[in-house]
């Protein structure tokens, strides 16, 4: 444990951050252009680190694989960003949102790191507003808000379905800004492969220019990784195509601990799966669950019918379906966390209610018919009308809709051909963000001096499951609040160091490793594409380190990833040369390292004899199916160290959670 | 929905690298979904063609639901194909019949380079984007409470709508002379009708037009086909916008 060290300040919650900040050694103005920081990656955290490291005037390099930083999928987040501003009086509070989010993760988060979460949420929509971040508005012209799971006030921000692309394009616009005055220097269209260490410091990275091939070396004093999730380790997920773990990888193996990669986020409301050629899974913004209610047929039979295509959703009898969240979770209904929702729908499909035509026929109902006559009333009176016909309501309310939902509706149609106005949804939970990452102490730096990750790709804010709406919080917490005045401590030694040569051996040893791995690729001449391999990697993680599991199904996941890495090295097979685009070489780097990753899930799934959160252990459940936490043996935080080749042979390692202002309880949405 | 599958002939364009010359080849794909989107389809073309052990096909795609912006393809003609309002990563098969010939080609403008196949160098956009798209605000987090300045609920609107562009040149591309005036326009309005972004409307426009005619992007005239093929109804009400910023940018600007 000892080589744990959270450096959580001492001191009331409340102050913590602060008196912390007001004793962090500063880098002078005048020092920062000597001082070279590297950021991989442009999502929420990578961009506004990149950004606001630039503003202050460090050397700022930053990367990302995408064409244009504007692309990382942060931009794919639809429904919110929570913050504490309590604009709507339903008394909210720092402290509320504080504890919401420990209590939502399920106690198994760090209370210093989400307090001080929960104390800059409020900032951020101040500073995105003055970005021009057009936020949806009332009309009286200030902001409105809206409802998220596992909260019972209304405090998410939002721009219709779209709040990720607006806020990732206010963080790129201020990005913009810095590279257009030569403070950040651009690489587009580059790939971290691997993080190069001279003196046990992080002092910089191998990067593969991905259009010509090169290996690039780039020194620094100090190098962030904001390279996102790992969610693609199951193949099908909401994350975007290029998602990856490879860099958060490639860190670990140079020695920084990887902590809690069992936690894993399957988002409950989702478009069903619909053949075996799918390469991605649509997510439908928590935000519906607003509106929406989520329901299957009470009877076996009629779930049959529907799927058969005898009977149609509409014509089923109100007292026929069977409400289930509102039913078991009275006091949150329809909006239960993301944890509790995915693995009720997961319970009563199991139970044969599923309504969708598909290999498992699994899926649930999302119905706003409801809201909709709700909605129409309400839109009538404001416009005078106290008698409104059931077609005005019914006109009013889809309209009402269409401003709320509209480009989610026009999404959902465009994949599925169904109309969601006039038939109810059809959902299904699927793979969407990942709780673990690398292990980093309160200045969000890992276990390799000089090292920091921010955003998803660290573990430190969401405990075993993270609520809607904070993952964009915790992205520009990060890289506009956090990360500038933490690493700007670490850089306070740097001054006197002077620019960090790329001809040391370190150097040449990362870059030749880099290319004996892609030539080890392209020379191997195998049978087999890397997505079958993929896909076969998908399967495995789902069926066994999905959302329930147990201690035998873990062990032989263990055993066939074991197998499956052995096929995979002898006999991928990769096309095309080094010197030029080669999108199938870099997809054989990334299944590389998920496959290990993969690995390590079901082991740290395996340790964790406990059910949490995401974390569904079907030997750990009280007598209703709920998660039965085990605080005395299990509140740590399982950080994971590398031990060579064979990932069955990494040392696990624990951080004890101590709660000392919150009182753990049973999570209890009843 | 039942989903039935479907054979189809592709003529795809390709061509190594940015210095060589390129050209259309045929290939026949069988049994697709219709349930599938285009991309899927191509996956399984490259699936094919990699156990034929040939070269795949180059194409750019990432979040597959039509908001990174990073999919294009000129489609029997059409930016991101058949369908309106949609991206190539949102257009699915069913939109195309059994025995369909299906012609592919990347976007295709002097201010867009092919890279490889059918991905194309669309960094100009960035460029335009560093030349004055932002509002010159530091990340202090101490600007002004965010409800301090209320904004009626239209504009907000407008410049939200404006803001949904994704960046993904459909405008350029479609465009017969090549132009990145919706684009331009967008950003430029987004801005324009914010209070906070107000503030420097009058260089902004200057700036980011300067950027836009130095990238070699041709120049608007009012045909009207970047707003048809824009998957996200971006309007061409923001060219108007763009327009009167510009005009009136270059009346008061000394520069």
């Amino acid at each position: 444990m000892s080589i744990l060290d959270s450096k959580i300040p001492a001191g009331n919650i409340s102050d913590k951050w602060t008196d912390y900040k007001n004793h962090l050694k500063l880098v002078a103005p005048n020092n920062r252009p000597k001082i070279d920081i590297i950021v991989v990656g442009t999502g929420l955290a990578g961009s506004s680190a990149a950004a606001s490291l630039g503003e202050m005037g460090y050397n700022v390099k930053a990367f990302c694989f995408q064409d244009s930083p504007r692309r990382a999928h942060s931009i794919a987040a639809q429904g919110g960003i929570n913050a504490a501003k309590n604009y709507q009086n339903d008394g909210d509070s720092v402290y509320r949102l504080f504890y919401d989010t420990i209590k939502g993760g399920d106690y198994r988060a760090r209370e210093a790191n989400v307090h001080r979460l929960a104390e800059v949420s409020t900032s951020i929509i101040d500073q995105c507003v003055a970005q021009g971040v057009p936020f949806a508005r009332e009309y009286g012209g200030l902001l409105d808000n809206r409802s998220f799971g596992g909260t019972q006030v209304q405090r998410t921000f939002y721009a219709a379905g779209q709040t990720g692309q607006q806020l990732l394009l206010g963080a790129y616009s201020a990005l913009s800004r810095q590279i257009g005055l030569g403070r950040v220097k651009m690489y587009n269209r580059h790939e971290m492969l691997e993080i190069v260490k001279v003196d046990g410091k992080a002092r910089g990275i191998i990067a593969r220019n991905l259009v010509t091939g090169e290996l690039e070396r780039h020194s620094a004093h100090a190098v962030v990784l904001a390279t996102g999730g790992y969610g693609n380790v199951y193949f099908l997920s909401t994350n975007a195509m290029g998602s990856n773990v490879t860099a958060a990888w490639k860190v670990h193996k140079q020695g920084a601990l990887f902590a809690n990669p069992c936690y894993v986020q399957i988002h409950p409301t989702c478009i069903p799966v619909h053949g075996t050629n799918q390469a991605k899974l649509t997510l439908m913004s928590e935000s519906l669950r607003n509106s929406g209610r989520i329901w299957v047929p009470k009877k076996k039979e009629d779930a049959e019918a529907i799927r058969a295509g005898k009977l149609k959703p509409t014509e089923l009898k109100e007292e026929e379906r069977d409400y289930y969240l509102e039913r078991k979770y009275p006091a949150f209904g329809n909006l239960v966390p993301r944890d509790v929702a995915s693995r009720a729908a997961k319970e009563v499909c199991d139970e044969g209610r599923g309504i969708e035509e598909n290999d498992t026929n699994e899926g649930v109902y999302l119905d706003f018919s409801t809201e909709i006559k709700n909605k129409g009333k309400q839109a009538a009176y404001a416009a005078g009308d106290h008698n409104p016909s059931e077609e005005k309501i019914i006109e009013l309310g889809k309209k009402w809709l269409e401003e709320k939902y509209g480009n989610l509706f026009q999404m959902y149609q465009k994949i599925t051909d169904e109309n969601p106005y006039e038939t109810p949804m059809k959902i299904y939970p699927a793979v969407h963000y990942t709780m673990g990452g690398v292990w980093v102490d309160y200045n969000l730096q890992s276990t390799i001096p000089g090292c920091f990750v921010t955003g998803e790709a660290n573990f430190s804010d969401h405990g075993a499951n993270r609520l809607g709406a904070s993952a964009l919080m915790q992205g520009l917490a990060d890289g506009y609040f956090v990360l500038p005045y933490t690493i700007s401590n670490y850089l306070a030694d740097e001054i006197r160091t002077g620019k960090i040569a790329t001809d040391s051996p370190e150097f040449e040893i990362a870059e030749n490793n880099v290319k004996s791995q892609i030539d080890k690729f392209l020379s191997n001449n195998g049978t087999k594409s890397v997505d079958y391999f993929h896909k076969k990697l998908g399967l495995i993680m789902w069926n066994k380190v999905g959302m329930g599991r147990n201690a035998e199904g873990l062990q032989e996941a263990i055993n066939e990833i074991d197998q499956l890495k052995k096929e995979f090295y002898a006999d991928v097979y990769v096309p095309g040369s080094n010197d030029e685009l080669n999108p199938q070489l870099e997809k054989a780097l990334r299944v590389a390292d998920l496959i290990d990753l993969g690995q390590l899930m079901a082991m740290d799934a395996l340790q964790r004899k406990e059910s949490c959160g995401g974390h569904f252990r079907e030997e750990y459940q009280d007598a209703e199916g709920e998660t039965l936490r085990d605080d005395v043996n299990f509140s740590f935080v399982g950080a994971w160290e590398y031990n060579g080749d064979d990932i069955k042979q990494e040392q696990l390692h624990k951080e004890e959670l101590k709660y000392e202002f919150i009182k753990i309880a049973a999570r209890n949405y009843k | 929905m039942a989903a039935k599958t479907i054979n189809i002939t592709l003529k795809i364009w390709r061509q190594k690298n940015c210095n060589s010359k390129g050209n259309m080849e045929t290939y026949t794909l069988n049994d697709v979904s219709t349930a599938s989107s285009f991309l899927e389809m191509l996956d399984q073309l490259n699936e094919q063609l990699i156990n034929e052990k040939k070269e795949p096909v180059a194409f750019d795609h990432d979040c597959r639901e039509g908001i990174c912006g990073m999919c294009s393809l000129y489609i029997n003609g059409r930016a991101h194909g058949p369908d309106t309002g949609t991206t190539t990563c949102q257009l699915h098969m069913r939109m195309f019949n059994d025995g369909d010939t299906i012609y592919v080609e990347p976007w295709r403008s002097a201010a867009f380079p092919v890279v490889k196949d059918l991905v194309v160098d669309r960094s100009a956009f960035d460029r335009i984007q560093q030349a004055g798209g932002f509002v010159s605000v530091n990340t202090s987090g101490r600007t002004m409470d965010a409800n301090a300045i209320p904004i009626p609920k239209e504009d907000a609107d407008k410049a939200f709508e404006a803001a949904a562009c994704i960046g993904c040149g459909a405008c350029v591309a479609t465009c017969k002379n090549g132009s990145a005036m919706l684009f331009v326009g967008a950003k430029v309005s987004q801005y324009a009708l914010l209070p906070q972004g107000r503030v420097e409307a009058t260089q902004r426009a200057l700036n980011m037009v300067r950027q836009m005619d130095e990238e070699g992007f041709g120049n608007c005239t009012n045909t009207g086909a970047c707003e048809v093929e824009c998957p996200k109804g971006i309007s061409l009400d923001n060219i108007a916008r763009l327009n009167r910023e510009f005009l009136k940018a270059s009346l008061v600007s000394n520069k």
